[in-house]
């Protein structure tokens, strides 16, 4: 299984490109007629755009409309506002241990994904590079562990963090996280480093560097683009998980984004909607922010995991 | 090792390497300490865990008490626990509507998203953004947008006259199972779609072009050429797009945490009710061991997904 072909995917291009060629000519699509092209094309994907975005509109609007108007749905129309309110984030902010628990969620990420990638860069350098004995047996070993799920781990998982003594603190996710994330960078990593040529490091191997130095001097400037598509989607990865935070931790303060909000500002008050999505939205903004930059990397981390 | 050591008054001979000097480049060595954080993680964390859960599900045990060692009991009352079976049918049908549903749209999706049209690269990041954003967080929003009173879709239907009440979405068992599928496969679809994107792209279009000259129709051009093209990493994303829509935990939790009358309570939601909620650590433990066969089975598959891959690029097994 480790020694699959790598498929020539060239995934920059997955952005923007139709074909492998790239060559922006119109290919055959000259075929087709203007009203054919709208039919087919355009109005199928505008439908699906839309279905896929509105959920965030709505949550967006709801987050700034006062009060008085979420609920009366007669008198004001419910897809705009000419009123916009900040109310809503002021109460998260300031009302709220909210920046507390995104405070919680970025440090548990980072924390969690910086331990995951040096243990993944590691191992996957030694099983590319160093190829000791049963090395392909590891790396299949570790795309097994990739698909042991979250929630088939976590009663056992909550015995053996009470156990340790990591119950309700932020260390229990730290150390529980990269289960979800090494297998991942790791295989990911390999991809990448298969593709650096082995040349490089036997001409440094025979002028005398060590192993340690030829990682560190060689294959990691080399494979930086696949470093941070690892470090994003780790990081998406963290941001994301519910189950473990659910679980292991106890104490308001202590919570992350996804956990809080589930938790504490789900109350009988009719009118938590609002200050409901402003949290929901200030939770996901770090993370579009973070994915608009990255695009690329993004996806080459996605569609990397499923080519290897 | 390049050292030479001149011997005084014998002739030169090559030093022997030192026990230590032999054992820093061998690879067996070096290979353990490079191996040793990634195994620590994934032993204490993963492998020990699992085989915890399986001993856990023999065992009485609860929160803040040690267990005893009951055999096969709880998959007996598992057995015949109405409850249970529910949530094994609702996580089938669950992971089987929405696999397919979400396979269907995002291969069609791949296809509009491959053809030429202005703004290419800013349609396919956007499309992308369901997948970043925080499950929870995206469900919460379904949430209220399924609300009972304030629903924008019952809005809209009452305001276009279809409907005269308010459809009460998550209240019902067969529109709530139909609410969260929905949601499932607005998140899924995106991951879906720019894989299968990714797979288009090392389709060489002459393909097209000569089928065309051949006077293959847009149906056929699809059944013989990109569908067959795209098998291994159909195989590859749908079995990754089945293991985690079957054990989904976050979705449902945030929109009905397995209600109305446990009609959407999946095997996952239903453990950590048994196990976290109720205490019943030994109850739970089973239900998730419960889950291990299924997995296993999207395993083989994605197994000879892979296979099959090889066979089709006529390489051999290197």
């Amino acid at each position: 299984m480790t020694d699959l072909p790598t498929r020539s995917i060239d995934l920059k291009a997955v952005l923007t490109a139709s074909s492998p060629t790239a060559d922006h000519s119109e290919g055959m699509s000259y075929l087709q007629s203007v009203p054919r092209r709208i039919v087919t094309l355009y109005l199928p994907l505008t439908i699906i755009v839309v279905i896929l975005l509105f959920p965030f509109y709505w949550m967006a609007l709801t987050s700034v409309k006062p009060d008085e108007q979420l609920l009366d749905m007669e008198t004001y129309s419910p897809f705009w506002t000419w009123s916009p309110t900040f109310k809503h984030f002021h109460k998260l902010l300031f009302e709220s241990y909210y920046p507390h628990w995104l405070w919680n969620t970025m440090y548990v990420a980072v924390c969690a994904t910086v331990l995951s990638i040096i243990a993944s860069v590691l191992a996957a350098y030694a099983i590319v590079r160093l190829r000791y004995k049963g090395a392909n047996l590891v790396g299949g070993l570790i795309f097994l562990a990739y698909l042991v799920p979250p929630s088939i781990l976590f009663i056992p998982l909550a015995t053996v963090v009470f156990q340790y003594g990591l119950f309700d603190s932020p260390m229990a996710l730290i150390l529980t996280y990269p289960t979800i994330l090494i297998p991942f960078s790791t295989w990911l990593l390999m991809g990448y480093f298969k593709t650096i040529p082995f040349e490089l490091e036997e001409c440094a191997l025979i002028d005398g560097a060590s192993r340690w130095q030829i990682l560190i001097k060689i294959v990691l400037p080399l494979a930086i683009p696949g470093l941070i598509s690892a470090f994003i989607f780790c990081f998406t990865l963290c941001w994301n998980e519910f189950i473990y935070a659910l679980t292991f931790l106890q104490s308001t303060s202590n919570k992350t984004v996804p956990v809080a909000i589930v938790n504490e500002f789900v109350d009988g008050d009719i009118y938590r909607w609002g200050s409901l999505m402003a949290g929901a939205l200030a939770g996901s903004l770090p993370l579009v922010i973070l994915y608009a930059f990255f695009v690329e990397h993004y996806v080459s981390a996605m569609t990397g995991a499923v080519k290897e | 090792m390049a050292d030479i050591a001149v011997a005084p008054r014998a002739k030169p001979q090559l030093r022997e390497a030192t026990a230590w000097e032999q054992l820093r480049h061998n690879r067996n060595w070096l290979g353990f300490w490079f191996m040793l954080p990634a195994m620590g993680f994934l032993i204490f964390f993963l492998a020990y865990p699992l085989g915890l859960g399986i001993w856990l599900s023999f065992t009485d045990t609860r929160i803040g008490r040690v267990g005893h060692f009951i055999a096969t009991e709880n998959y007996e009352w598992l057995w015949d626990d109405s409850i249970f079976w529910l949530s094994v049918f609702n996580t089938l049908l669950y992971t089987f509507v929405a696999s397919a549903l979400k396979f269907a749209i995002g291969l069609y999706l791949a296809l509009l998203l491959n053809e030429n049209m202005p703004f290419k690269a800013m349609l396919r990041a956007m499309v992308l953004i369901p997948f970043i954003v925080p499950t929870v967080l995206s469900a919460l929003a379904f949430w209220w947008i399924f609300d009972s009173q304030f629903s924008i879709i019952s809005w809209s239907l009452k305001h276009l006259g279809l409907i005269s009440q308010n459809i009460n979405f998550l209240g019902d068992t067969t529109w709530a199972r139909i609410c969260v599928i929905f949601a499932n496969i607005w998140r899924g679809v995106p991951f879906v779609a720019i894989t299968l994107l990714a797979g288009l792209q090392t389709v060489s279009p002459s393909l097209y072009e000569a089928a065309t000259l051949d006077g293959a129709s847009s149906w056929q051009r699809f059944r013989y050429i990109t569908y067959p093209l795209l098998t291994p990493i159909i195989a590859v994303v749908m079995t990754f797009s089945v293991l985690f829509t079957f054990t989904d935990f976050q979705l449902i939790w945030a929109m009905t945490r397995g209600g109305p009358v446990n009609a959407t309570h999946l095997m996952a939601t239903l453990s950590y009710q048994r196990a976290i909620i109720a205490g019943q650590l030994g109850e739970g433990a089973a239900i998730s061991s419960a889950m291990i066969p299924f997995l296993l089975a999207a395993i083989m598959i994605s197994w000879f997904g892979l296979q099959r891959r090889k066979w089709q690029q006529g390489e051999s097994n290197d």
